[in-house]
């Protein structure tokens, strides 16, 4: 077996005295899409931000490709491949749609440090952002302030800025959630199209989403992990019923 | 499909020429309209030019970094000082006085940086406003190098490029001023137009994300801050060239908040909201504070509050208003 | 040696409560409100202003009872248009100005009617005569000025930790989306805060004139410190505050003592240092 992308150790996160993650382990290979489910408050929030590194877990490590990043600042685990995009979205306000994506290639391509140069319409620089905004069907919207956009296109812009990241593992943080359909199908169409050597990790609570998308599913209950296996068993798997899945399996079990 | 609607939606590449083409043209016009307006009064518009330079410095950092600071006029001040002992120790070529600013500035820029970006919040409003009360507890302290409260006197720099001789009607001062704020003026808009420029916004906009594209945040703002510190530098060295006299009052907490309170004015964020404020406020400050100074803080103070309540993004924005509308109807036009 | 350095830390420390006096209502509001009010300096001038004019026709203790409340009075206007519109969400850069804003009118309103000149609170007989401690004498308006301290800091304890305000007041800080859904009118806490912020600078105005003289340019001159006593305590830290105080009063006491023509650079050194080392206060808590 090939050595995994993705890869925790008996990760544990404590806020005070609670344990919002606890001893939690994985690994995920290339190529995989995996997705990660829970009730709300099941710690799926906070397990990506210590994955990504905006949280030091208080146990365990984090390994990228074979390397323990657990002590890496964020920036290290990007250039290491490591991306994620937010739940809430978090875009720079100031820039256009095509600078928040350009700067997000020049910043992968080393080109940040320029200060006089500017790379944001050199042909190979221009390509990755154009193709990225294409892939996203918000090519049109490249000269528009990111204020000026509605809720749905700043999660496709979101998912845009993820992608010129050129991402190894991908992290998904709800990429659906709140956006109205036409949006959300190119999002969904946009996951499908991902390079397919990249891992993928998605927080998703809309289960048709998880069942189409996902080969794995890992199910997150009261910080532990408490399945991991096929979509198809997750249904059945009495504690998971339990915990989360409830009248939604019984209703997919009923139709 | 997609293809097509890419070629359709994408402007043509910015920052072009024109927009630097169009910064010259303005510079030299307001350059000329001052020496028209004020001909007897050049001192003035000198002093206007070298606290405009403050203005941009600060805009540097607290317009595109976010970085709320009450200690700029530490990196003027020093610059000043150490512009005016290289002119006192007979290196008084101007172009080489600017230098030595320039590196004085980011010096004292990068040190300021260091300090003050580390953390966000009350912290780094109090540490900003701790170097700068440093700095000029000990400007008053080193009276050898400052002239303490007396100021530092008597720099008279040579002739520019060998040639043109400091006049006491101030019109090479003047000429020379308003060449260097023009060129630094493009300068800076190529800068915060750049990579660099675009990340440190980036940054200010909301700094965990641009830690999520890789950004080095604290590195990044540190440089801008040198960036800022030659720019302040420069100011500080053309307030020494031009008046001969550097006193205390160009290192204080008043100088900061003055900056600062013109960049808001203006517009901060903007390079030509901090011009514009720098303008507006000084020529008014020309004729309101000579009639009553006292009167003129409590309508620094009733401005400010009502530019925080009424035009937050300063008067660069009112005027943005009508140039985006314009832009919109010709981009709308075949 | 012993004698200077005992003379040092008690003029050290009738400073460092007249700075704790004045800040902590900055503290309290910066940590409940998140505002930075650089007006706050302009709020104690206000209340020596007052008290200056009360003593004129009233006794010392009637004269900072007329201070504290006309200033609260002549403050709430301002709470009431301008604070609450920033309280808790606008950016520290707007605060700034607009409190800078209000302190500079204050300023100019201040000289414009009251003119340049430092305004004397003179002290009551009782308070103006100097004490004998056996090996120096100290003006027995410092040991009243310390006295007011350790009232001040016992009360605010007292309030916070043991009244039905001081309750609602702690839970509004932790979670103020919390405290507000169950039932607690946050805005009317925080107009109660302010008073109190606002009385305790009045206070702290008067009761400190001997070593901050009333002059209108008090409000900007001492911001600076009062700032740094709240950045170096930690926000609403009562206990952050009285120590950031103290020790900001030594740094300052000693080196005017021993390096007076360095002027504050060691203060300003101390500060730095400080923030540097511990960015959330001393006893401050993250946030």
């Amino acid at each position: 077996m090939s050595r995994p992308l993705l890869e925790l150790r008996n990760v544990s996160m404590s806020f005070g005295g609670m344990r919002v993650n606890d001893d939690i382990s994985f690994s995920i290979g290339k190529g995989e899409r995996v997705a990660l489910i829970g009730p709300n408050g099941a710690g799926k929030t906070t397990l990506v931000n210590v994955i990504s590194g905006d949280l030091t877990p208080s146990q365990g490590a984090v390994h990228l490709a074979g390397v323990d990043v657990t002590a890496l600042p964020i920036s290290d685990r990007v250039d290491a491949g490591l991306i994620r995009t937010f739940q809430i979205t978090r875009l720079f306000k100031s820039l256009t749609v095509a600078q928040n994506v350009a700067l997000a290639v020049m910043q992968r391509k080393g080109l940040t440090r320029s200060m006089f140069s500017c790379p944001m319409d050199r042909p190979d620089v221009r390509r990755e952002w154009e193709r990225a905004l294409g892939t996203l069907g918000i090519a049109h919207l490249a000269d528009r302030q990111v204020s000026q956009l509605a809720y749905g296109q700043q999660r496709l812009l979101d998912l845009a800025i993820g992608l010129a990241l050129e991402p190894k593992v991908l992290l998904l943080d709800e990429p659906a959630a709140g956006v109205p359909s036409e949006e959300s199908s190119k999002i969904i169409e946009a996951i499908d199209r991902l390079p397919s050597d990249i891992a993928v990790l998605m927080i998703e609570h809309d289960m048709d989403l998880v069942f189409k998308f996902a080969r794995r599913v890992l199910v997150l209950a009261n910080g532990k992990l408490i399945f991991q296996g096929d979509p198809a068993e997750v249904t059945h798997h009495q504690e998971v019923r339990r915990a989360y899945l409830g009248s939604y399996a019984d209703a997919r079990h009923a139709s | 499909m997609t293809d097509r609607a890419m070629v359709d939606g994408v402007s043509p590449p910015r920052f072009s020429v024109p927009l630097e083409l169009r910064a010259v043209a303005i510079t030299l016009a307001l350059g000329v309209l001052g020496y028209t307006l004020f001909p007897d009064d050049l001192a003035f518009l000198t002093r206007l030019i070298s606290i405009t330079l403050l203005v941009l410095s600060l805009d540097l950092v607290t317009g595109y970094c976010g970085v709320a600071t009450l200690g700029h006029a530490a990196i003027y001040g020093v610059s000043a000082y150490v512009v005016g002992n290289a002119c006192l120790a007979g290196h008084s070529d101007p172009l080489l006085l600017l230098l030595v600013g320039a590196v004085a500035g980011a010096v004292m820029g990068l040190v300021s940086g260091v300090l003050v970006t580390r953390f966000k919040g009350l912290p780094q409003l109090v540490l900003s406003i701790a170097v700068g009360q440093l700095v000029a507890a000990l400007a008053n302290k080193l009276s050898s190098l400052t002239g303490g409260s007396d100021g530092l006197s008597g720099i008279s720099p040579g002739r520019v490029f060998g040639v043109y001789a400091f006049d006491m009607y101030g019109r090479t001062g003047y000429v020379f001023s308003v060449a260097v704020l023009m060129v630094v003026f493009v300068v800076l808009l190529r800068i915060v137009h750049s990579p660099f420029g675009l990340l440190c916004q980036a940054i200010k906009d909301d700094s965990l994300r641009a830690r999520m594209i890789g950004a080095r945040v604290y590195p990044r703002l540190v440089l801008m801050y040198g960036v800022s510190g030659v720019v302040g530098g420069i100011g500080g060295a053309l307030n020494a060239i031009n008046t001969g006299v550097v006193g205390l009052d160009s290192i204080g907490f008043e100088r900061s908040a003055e900056a600062l309170v013109m960049l808001v004015l203006g517009g901060a964020g903007s390079l030509w909201g901090a011009l514009i404020g720098s303008i507006v406020f000084q020529v008014f400050e020309h004729y309101v504070s000579a009639a009553n100074p006292f009167h003129w803080m409590t309508m620094v103070g009733a401005l400010l509050i009502a530019v925080v309540l009424f035009a937050p993004k300063g008067l660069v924005s009112l005027g943005g208003l009508l140039a985006g509308r314009t832009a919109s109807v010709m981009r709308r036009r075949p | 040696m012993a004698w200077t350095g005992l003379s040092i830390g008690l003029d050290a420390l009738s400073y460092g409560m007249v700075l704790f006096i004045i800040s902590i209502g900055l503290s309290i509001m910066m940590g409940l409100m998140r505002v930075v009010n650089l007006a706050h300096g302009a709020f104690a001038m206000i209340g020596g202003y007052l008290a200056s004019f009360a003593l004129k026709n009233a006794g010392y203790p009637l004269a900072i009872v007329l201070a504290v409340l006309g200033t609260i009075a002549i403050a709430f206007p301002l709470e009431f248009l301008l604070y609450r519109r920033i309280y808790r969400k606008s950016d520290e850069l707007t605060q700034i100005l607009l409190t800078i804003g209000i302190a500079f009118v204050i300023i100019g309103v201040a000289n414009y009617i009251l003119g340049p000149t430092t305004k004397s609170i003179p002290l009551p007989p009782l308070l103006s005569g100097p004490v004998d401690l056996g090996f120096r004498m100290i003006p027995a308006h410092r040991i009243f000025v310390t006295i007011c301290g350790v009232c001040t800091a016992g009360l605010l304890w007292l309030l916070i930790d043991r009244t039905e305000f001081g309750i609602r007041l702690r839970a509004a800080v932790d979670n103020g989306d919390m405290a507000e859904s169950l039932g607690i009118k946050t805005q009317i806490l925080f107009s109660a805060t302010f008073a109190l912020a606002v009385g305790l600078a009045a206070f702290g105005g008067v009761v400190g004139a001997e070593l901050l003289p009333v002059e209108p340019f008090y409000a900007l001159r001492y911001m600076v410190t009062f700032l740094v006593v709240v950045s170096v305590g930690g926000a609403g830290s009562i206990p952050g505050a009285v120590a950031a105080s103290i020790l900001l009063g030594l740094a300052d006491t000693t080196g005017k003592y021993l390096a007076p023509e360095y002027g504050e650079f060691f203060f300003y050194l101390a500060v730095i240092l400080v923030v540097f080392l511990f960015p959330n206060g001393l006893l401050g808590r993250r946030h």
